[in-house]
């Protein structure tokens, strides 16, 4: 099994895109380094749009994730709904 | 006046329309006289319309989110800038990374825009055409980024004003230089496979995210913003140079081959150019967040390989030179600094000797490797420095016909023996660093004998600076070596001693009292 990883630069609106990812996807593992997060789920890691809306009280969409984006590991699929990294192993 | 209103677009549809929906093909032509450059390395490609672009991102989109990341970033360049923001670093040996950084990395986001310049003209359908072209739009804004951070230190402090003249010339400098080199004079695909994957996948994962979020650690905003603003398009290359190959694969199972040739070739020209990179985060960022090693593992040898296990679907098996890689992770930092400190008239950056803290970090971090081989080597030097003989090597360095690093890696499976290989091609003797190179030399010769090696050809008198007469009596090769490469010569040395330790100690006292 392989580590789908996503890392964001430390900010307002990247706090509470991890607190959604934390939410929708059980087993997220937080490892915290100075001004980044990076953010490790087995095989498929997923942002779902309504639960950043959620955390951020305003609409978000997805595509915003690219101003705070630092990398990221795993096939992506982007939909107006999801932003999905998965490994096929 | 009843309005019908339309329904807003997914973003599936809105990418479609607003980038395939816009391609045509020609008519005056045909699409392959139009496109010459995608068969001759011999990919197949059956149907263009099969790439994915997983992004999605349409023009518009993209102006919008760019010069949103630029004004972030010029914002917060002013603000350190305005603060004094250079004396709020680590230490002033910080500043010595941003010199090899300022020096090895700008010139190479040039060259990458200038290679998704031609893909962006190179590739037949549409999806690549568009992710290419901004892709050369991002590259472009790194190289311009990059150089504005840096700028306010160059007002400061020494060795950072010549670096685009350094760059074509500078012994150490060549192997960035040659890895893109190689990667734009080969076609269109190759170059996809060395950058969109060896360079963005293996390198700046450990370039601008360990590395950079070291720079925020030490203090240094500017290196944090620029660095973390560009990787944030990196996610955008990485998953574009991974597209590329998977669409190569799913084409035509004739592919597979040639494709896997690249991904050896590459992961291991990626790997040789980390040495450096990683030696910056092992011996010249004075606080550390994590080892070149831990980051490697991180980086490279799991999520390198989560792609190689995931590609195994298509017939893909993990690059030949990964065991080498994994082994060496564990000495090549160490080498690196050794080579360098031990060539103190020889770059535009200071060196030093890890103070006893640092050295103990370092037994820590490489259990098995550091107190055993490098360690003894450290100590003897400082012995001698503090004796008033300090290392200076004075002759030219030998470098590896392939990848440009000078030698100084070791046999496999021994660390105190020096690795060299050799091959003969036209009755001429080629030597290289490692097995690896060898091969893509033996691959390619034709190509790799043209390799400008500048601590070659400075013997042959082609390094001179200009009016130099080489064929005068007393012409010695090299002795004008400074001149050429134009090195400042206050920013030679040992770190001690250094007109910057001096300038940083004496303005950071006016910093903190009247």
């Amino acid at each position: 099994m392989s580590n789908a990883f996503i890392a964001f630069q430390k900010n307002d609106d990247s706090r509470c895109i991890i607190e959604a990812i934390l939410d929708d996807n059980p087993g997220a593992m937080v490892d915290d380094q100075p001004s980044m997060v990076k953010i490790d789920v087995p095989n498929r890691l997923v942002i779902k749009r309504e639960t950043v809306t959620e955390k951020m009280g305003r609409e978000f969409d997805l595509q915003e994730l690219q101003l705070h984006l630092i990398t990221i590991s795993g096939n992506l699929d982007e939909t107006d709904d999801e932003f999905t990294l998965t490994w096929n192993s | 006046m009843d309005m019908k209103v339309a329904k807003k677009l997914g973003l599936k549809e809105r990418y479609a329309l607003m980038t395939r929906d816009l391609a045509w093909d020609t008519t005056y032509q045909p699409m392959d006289k139009v496109f010459p450059q995608t068969t001759y390395e011999g990919i197949k490609i059956h149907d263009w319309d099969k790439w994915e672009d997983p992004f999605r991102l349409t023009m518009d989109a993209y102006w919008k989110y760019q010069s949103e990341k630029e004004r972030k970033l010029y914002a917060i360049l002013d603000g350190f800038n305005q603060n004094n923001g250079h004396l709020s670093v680590t230490d002033a040996r910080y500043i010595n990374v941003l010199k090899l950084f300022l020096g090895s990395t700008p010139p190479l986001e040039l060259m990458a825009a200038r290679g998704f310049s031609m893909m962006g003209r190179q590739m037949n359908g549409a999806g690549p055409r568009v992710a290419c072209q901004m892709q050369a739009v991002d590259e472009y804004r790194h190289f311009q980024t990059q150089i504005h951070s840096i700028s306010n230190y160059n007002k400061y402090y020494n060795g950072m004003d010549e670096f685009a003249h350094q760059q074509s010339r500078m012994w150490y400098l060549s192997d960035g230089k040659s890895f893109f080199d190689d990667a734009i004079t080969a076609g269109p695909f190759e170059f996809m496979v060395a950058i969109g994957f060896a360079f963005e996948y293996v390198l700046t994962n450990i370039l601008f995210v360990p590395f950079i979020s070291g720079a925020a650690y030490n203090g240094d905003m500017a290196a944090m913003t620029v660095g973390f603003s560009a990787q944030s398009d990196e996610a955008r290359h990485m998953t574009l140079g991974l597209e590329c190959i998977k669409f190569m694969l799913e084409q035509d199972p004739d592919n597979l081959p040639i494709v896997q040739r690249w991904i050896d070739k590459w992961t291991w020209r990626g790997t040789r150019k980390l040495a450096s990179v990683g030696m910056m985060m092992d011996y010249m960022l004075p606080k550390r967040i994590m080892s070149f090693k831990e980051a490697w593992e991180m980086y490279v040898e799991e999520n390198g390989g989560a792609l190689f296990k995931d590609l195994a679907r298509y017939g893909i098996t993990i690059p030949k030179c990964f065991g080498q890689t994994i082994e060496e992770k564990e000495h090549v930092t160490h080498q690196s600094w050794i080579g360098f400190y031990m060539k103190p008239q020889a770059t535009p950056f200071h060196t030093w000797i890890p103070t006893p803290d640092e050295m103990d970090w370092l037994s820590e971090k490489y259990p098995n490797t550091f107190d055993k081989y490098y360690r003894p080597v450290l100590e003897h030097l400082d012995a001698q420095e503090k004796a008033g003989n300090r290392f200076d090597n004075k002759t030219a360095p030998m470098n590896c016909q392939v990848c440009v690093s000078t030698m100084k890696f070791n046999e496999p499976g021994d660390p105190m023996e020096m690795c060299f290989r050799e091959s003969i091609y036209q009755g001429e003797k080629f030597h290289t660093c490692s097995d690896h190179c060898k091969e893509i030399f033996d691959n390619e010769p034709e190509k790799y004998i043209q390799t400008f090696i500048s601590s070659h050809q400075v013997l042959q008198g082609n390094c001179e600076p200009d009016g130099t007469d080489v064929n005068a009596a007393d012409f010695k090769p090299g002795q004008n070596m400074l001149d050429y490469w134009k090195l400042d010569k206050r920013a030679l040395g040992d770190f001690n001693g250094s007109d910057d330790q001096k300038n940083f100690a004496a303005w950071r006292e006016q910093a903190t009292k009247n």
